[in-house]
């Protein structure tokens, strides 16, 4: 521990504290542009000077100078620093001034008026008037991509964005060229950044330069209603905020949760909103004589009572990715009233069984557990299309701490280095019988890491087998290299959609008599189901359902609405609180926003409207009832963001060799990252940047 | 006064041989075996007793800096890095060494190395000096052949020499700049803490000294320090190459004693001020970073760091730019300005923004279209600058300012009279707010 005197105040802090954090320890309030705690130190902005006693007679940068690079003073006594002298605030108006001069004070026309650091700062710390009467400084726009929208001549040369494009996102794209008043902030050749985490320079951007495109002019900060909530575009649970004006969602930014997202979000979770108001579902329709009709919910309903009486149990039932854990819950007690065991909220052929341990298809070291291992072996998984945040962390731990890296699947730029291992049966047997070389750094290591993918446990093509011999060989490397410790579980699950680990945990799969989504299609076909539930499900061959009555329970008119005969109009998660638990198997609930459009209803309502319609009434009027009942069945989902150990003992017991062979691919099945769900499909901007990112693909190649 | 015996450049006009053979005749690597078996601490003890100040401008001394260096090696590797990236307008003495007497820095490097514990000496030359690395390269060549440097040379102290040649930027010549663009990256200085000494050019200890600094230390060794200390005055012993430019009847760059009055440098040296010493309007006596003084005030002057701080003004290189009365001194320090404001490297916001607002009201100045009171606020804008950037380039582009108000503020004052007297002339233009 150091000591230092802040303004007079002597307090010890940790001997690695810059004078900015002791600062902030001592309850001084230090302004400032360039740093950012998560971004390495530039020290450019110059606007947390300091006075120091015991170093320098200049002033100094807080956040670059080191408590410990303070001498003492000549008797021993703490070196002193001070926020509030002469100089300081000297150095701090000058340093406004400076900022100022070149800036075009566009406050008015800004999208960054109201949450603007440099507006805020002018404020506090800046003079009255400009003495600047010389011309200003002009600087063109750069063309960055379609979200992030340049006004450069606003840029106070801060590099949080380039220091974030490279630290964080692992791009090289945005630097700062020129030098002195000449200097830029560019994409050297004005191309689109080709980051999926790009949107996070808007949040970084202390001034206006960086806002977000898609909001462009449409909104003020301080006319939104802001709603803390979870996204679900993939299933890392990234916490966000939505701002939302009357009944529209303007914008997403995200929110800081230390084991989940840090600070950051996807551009998928930030871009999407403008999927949430097209193509959607507005009011109930039936199909008559070929052609969906819009109907009433009471006619509607009628309809799939009708279909009910003469399927009597021929009735099966499919949750996508974005379903919650109450509608799932309720639909799953509608199912078993009808007597149907049909049931599933899985990809096909998936080989994850909740009859297994819970840690069988979690993440269970955590996201944040990331940064402590020292060897990783990535089995079937793009985490940086599948889960970009996770992907980030990856990258954190790479930088940080050097981790190993080895990789079963798509030979992709995941921006980091990994060794490459191949992409079949046989490169995961070389590492489980121990004679790849990656084996041994895995066995080396202290804290091994096995990040699974969804898309290696669902061998759609190889079968169910397959998928349960991969998971036999990921657990027995996991064991092998001493990785399901009890200190120490590091056999990690990457799921792909927001509703499943929630459904797993609930059981939403096949009971007694019932069989598994790839199945259910299949009776469909075969005419052994009559009715078909899906439940926002959109992800599987809609061709392939046969005759049977499809009704489908979603906010979007994608695939399954297509096909629907019914259309039940349901609630996106900014529309409804939903519990979502995440891949690590964390329980979060989401926070209504907005209200669903038209006649749009939330979805456990739907499903227990329609069990009256049925005459199978479902004990619960009210999410409060319904949430007590699930909580009863499933008490580890009434402790919201916390993780429900998975027992490290029942994945050792999944653990064996395998003789055979399979031939099958480790491929993600995630081949667009920005249309993986039926909001980002309906998304204009989603759409944009598919393209872009096809476009940019072609040209490389 | 320097005696011709004294001379540690003696080929500093190359009217002798520049190659080994000529610097072997001159004294060159005599007895430099010895002084590196004499070991790291006799080495820098000697360097501290000379008290040599380091010749690139701020003058800190040299063998201090050295100590600075781990003692022991925690693994890493330890550099010398030399900075001949000279750019300070004015200044053109690390050329003529590089261009002429190339093998007492060598030598020079062969020593520093040695006190530091270092076996990797990187040489960073000014992108604009080709000829002068063509030279250096070839002694340095030279040497390898000699087996003066290199693996198992003569010398017993392994010691490998990477000339680099820089792209042509002012701010590289600031030693943490020069470390980044050394590495290959983008030249903007450094934060400091960490010192080079702890963490520099990839990260290891590193001590970066000017050409002249390096090139002193074989003659102070085989002379002995205190010979160098016997020269000059305290704090400020030595000689010093000095290089005069502007209205003199001789400009030259000559090597001189330390504490020289500048009436006898320029009498002796230069053939007088041209027009007579009534002439002489101003000096910038040590490049264009420092104050320029008045010419009353810097006759009787002592050029050392202690003699020209009491006039208000820094020995920094030792670039004396002599002017005289047929001087617009304005328009000398906005050209100045400009030079500053074109080098800023960008990256922090007083210098970035503040070199670009001064070279504009000093451009107003120029004609005189400017107000009165816009001379303070000028002055307040360069103290705004001074001390309050990463670097020093902030500093030096405010004191040229700051000598030229503290000074000259009559003549501004003047020229902005005459602009109003003539307003109503053809061709004058108010000037116009940018709001």
């Amino acid at each position: 521990m150091a000591q230092i005197k802040v303004d007079g105040e002597l307090i010890e802090v940790p001997d690695h504290f810059t004078l900015m954090q002791a600062a902030e320890a001592a309850g001084a309030e230090i302004p400032r542009f360039c740093y950012h705690e998560r971004l390495s130190v530039a020290g450019n902005c110059r606007m947390c000077l300091v006075e120091v006693k015991g170093g320098p007679p200049k002033p100094q940068a807080s956040c670059a100078l080191g408590v410990k690079d303070l001498r003492p003073g000549p008797d021993g006594e703490p070196p002193e620093m001070f926020t509030n002298t002469p100089m300081v605030k000297k150095a701090r108006e000058g340093v406004m001034e400076f900022l100022l001069i070149n800036h075009p004070l566009d406050c008015p026309i800004c999208d960054q008026g109201g949450e603007c650091d440099l507006q805020d700062q002018a404020m506090a710390y800046g003079i009255e008037a400009s003495r600047y009467t010389e011309s200003k400084r002009a600087v063109e726009n750069k063309y960055i991509g379609p979200l992030v929208k340049t006004i450069m001549t606003r840029c106070i040369h801060c590099t949080r964005c380039v220091r974030f494009t490279t630290e964080v996102a692992g791009i090289s794209e945005l630097g700062l060229v020129g030098r002195g008043e000449d200097a830029e902030i560019t994409t050297y050749l004005e191309r689109a950044m080709s980051s999926e985490l790009q949107g996070n320079v808007i949040d970084l951007c202390p001034v206006g330069a960086l806002t977000s495109r898609p909001y462009e002019f449409t909104a003020r900060p301080w006319e939104l209603t802001k709603t803390e909530t979870i996204d679900v575009m993939d299933a890392v649970g990234s916490n966000i905020r939505v701002d939302a004006r009357g009944r529209e969602v303007m914008r997403v930014l995200p929110r800081i949760n230390e084991d989940i997202n840090e600070e950051w979000i996807s551009d998928k979770t930030r871009f999407i909103w403008d999927g949430l108001k097209s193509q959607r579902l507005d009011r109930p329709y039936v199909r008559k004589k070929g052609r969906l009709e819009e109907a009433s919910w009471d006619e509607a309903f009628k309809t799939i009572a009708r279909a009910a009486r003469k399927a009597g149990n021929k009735v099966g039932a499919i949750a996508g990715d974005l379903a919650g854990v109450e509608e799932m819950f309720a639909l799953k007690q509608l199912i078993a009233s009808l007597g149907s065991g049909h049931m599933d909220c899985r990809p096909a052929m998936s080989a994850i069984d909740p009859g297994m341990d819970r840690a069988a298809y979690i993440f269970n070291p955590a996201i944040a557990g990331i940064e402590q291992a020292d060897a990783l072996l990535i089995i079937g998984a793009n985490p940086r299309r599948e889960a970009s945040l996770v992907n980030a962390r990856i990258r954190k731990s790479w930088r940080a701490n050097g981790l190993a890296i080895g990789l079963i699947g798509d030979r992709a730029d995941l921006t980091y280095d990994y060794q490459y291992l191949g992409d079949d049966f046989a490169a995961l047997q070389s590492i489980a019988d121990g004679s790849s070389r990656f084996a041994k750094k895995l066995k080396n290591a202290e804290r091994p890491l096995i990040i699974i993918g969804e898309g290696a446990l669902s061998q759609n093509a190889a079968g169910k087998q397959a998928g349960r011999d991969v998971m036999a060989l990921a657990s027995k490397i996991a064991q092998d290299c001493g990785a399901l410790s009890a200190e120490w579980n590091g056999f990690g699950v990457l799921h792909n959609g927001a509703g499943r680990v929630g459904g797993l945990d609930i059981g939403f799969v096949p009971q007694a008599g019932g069989v598994c989504s790839a199945d259910q299609i299949d009776l469909c076909a075969s005419g052994d189901i009559e009715l078909m539930f899906l439940l926002g499900a959109d992800e599987y061959d809609m061709s392939a359902l046969g005759e049977a009555m499809v009704v489908y329970i979603g906010s979007h008119g994608d695939a399954g609405a297509h096909r629907a005969d019914v259309i039940l109009p349901a609630a996106t998660y900014t529309e409804k609180s939903a519990t979502y638990v995440n891949t690590e198997g964390r329980v979060q609930i989401t926070t209504r926003a907005v209200f669903p459009p038209g006649e749009a209803k939330e979805d456990w309502a739907i499903i227990r409207a329609l069990s009256a319609h049925l005459k199978k009434t479902l004990p619960y009027n009210s999410l409060t009832e319904l949430r007590a009942a699930l909580y009863q069945q499933h008490p580890h989902l009434a402790r919201i963001d916390h993780i429900e150990p998975g027992s490290v003992e029942a994945l050792r017991a999944l653990a064996k060799p395998v003789k055979a062979t399979h031939k099958l691919s480790f491929a993600s099945p995630i081949e667009d990252f920005y249309l993986t769900n039926p909001i980002a499909r309906a998304s204009a901007v989603m759409g944009e940047c598919a393209q872009l990112a096809q476009g940019m693909l072609k040209a490389a190649e | 006064m320097l005696h011709d015996k004294d001379r540690i450049f003696t080929n500093l006009y190359g009217q002798g041989d520049a190659g080994l053979k000529g610097a072997l005749a001159r004294g060159s690597w005599s007895g430099t075996k010895g002084f590196v078996e004499q070991g790291r601490d006799w080495i820098t003890d000697q360097v501290k007793a000379s008290g040599l100040r380091g010749r690139g401008g701020a003058g800190f001394p040299t063998g201090l800096k050295w100590s600075f260096m781990p003692k022991q090696s925690d693994g890493r590797p330890h550099y010398l890095l030399v900075n001949a990236d000279e750019s300070e307008p004015g200044t053109c003495k690390d050329r003529e060494i590089l261009r002429h007497d190339p093998h007492i820095l060598i030598e020079g490097c062969v020593l520093a190395a040695r006190a530091m514990d270092a076996h990797l000496v990187f040489v960073y030359i000014r992108g604009e000096f080709i000829r002068e690395r063509l030279a250096f390269e070839r002694a340095v060549e030279e040497a390898y052949e000699a087996k003066l440097i290199g693996k198992n040379n003569v010398h017993g102290w392994d010691l490998d020499i990477i000339v680099h040649h820089g792209a042509g930027a002012y701010i590289c010549g600031e030693e943490t700049a020069l470390m980044e663009s050394l590495e290959g990256k983008k030249g903007q200085p450094r934060l400091k803490p960490p010192f080079p000494a702890g963490m520099g050019v990839y990260g290891n200890p590193t001590t970066v000294n000017n050409v002249e600094s390096i090139a002193a230390v074989p003659e102070i060794l085989r002379r002995g320090g205190a010979w160098f200390a016997g020269m000059g005055r305290e704090n400020n012993t030595g000689t010093k190459l000095f290089c005069i430019s502007g209205h003199v009847n001789n400009p030259a760059t000559v090597e001189e004693e330390m504490g020289i009055p500048f009436r006898e440098l320029i009498e002796k040296h230069c053939g007088g001020i041209r027009g007579g010493w009534d002439n002489l309007l101003a000096v910038i006596p040590g490049g264009s970073s420092v104050p320029c003084v008045p010419g009353a005030k810097i006759s009787d002057a002592i050029m050392d760091f202690d003699g020209l701080r009491e006039v208000g003004s820094s020995l920094g290189t030792a670039a004396v730019i002599v002017m005289d009365n047929s001087t617009d001194i304005i328009k000398a320090i906005w050209r100045l300005s400009v030079f500053y404001k074109h080098e800023s490297c960008g990256q922090c916001t007083p210098c970035r923004e503040g070199t670009g607002w001064m070279m504009r009201v000093m451009e107003r100045m120029v004609e005189g279209r400017a107000q009165k009171r816009e001379i303070d606020m000028l002055l307040d804008v360069t103290k705004q600058i001074e001390g309050h950037t990463i670097c020093a380039l902030g500093d030096a582009a405010a004191w040229p300012i700051q000598g030229l108000i503290k000074n000259f503020r009559p003549v501004i004052e003047a020229r902005i009279d005459a602009y109003s007297y003539n307003s109503d002339a053809e061709g004058a233009v108010p000037s116009i707010a940018a709001e």
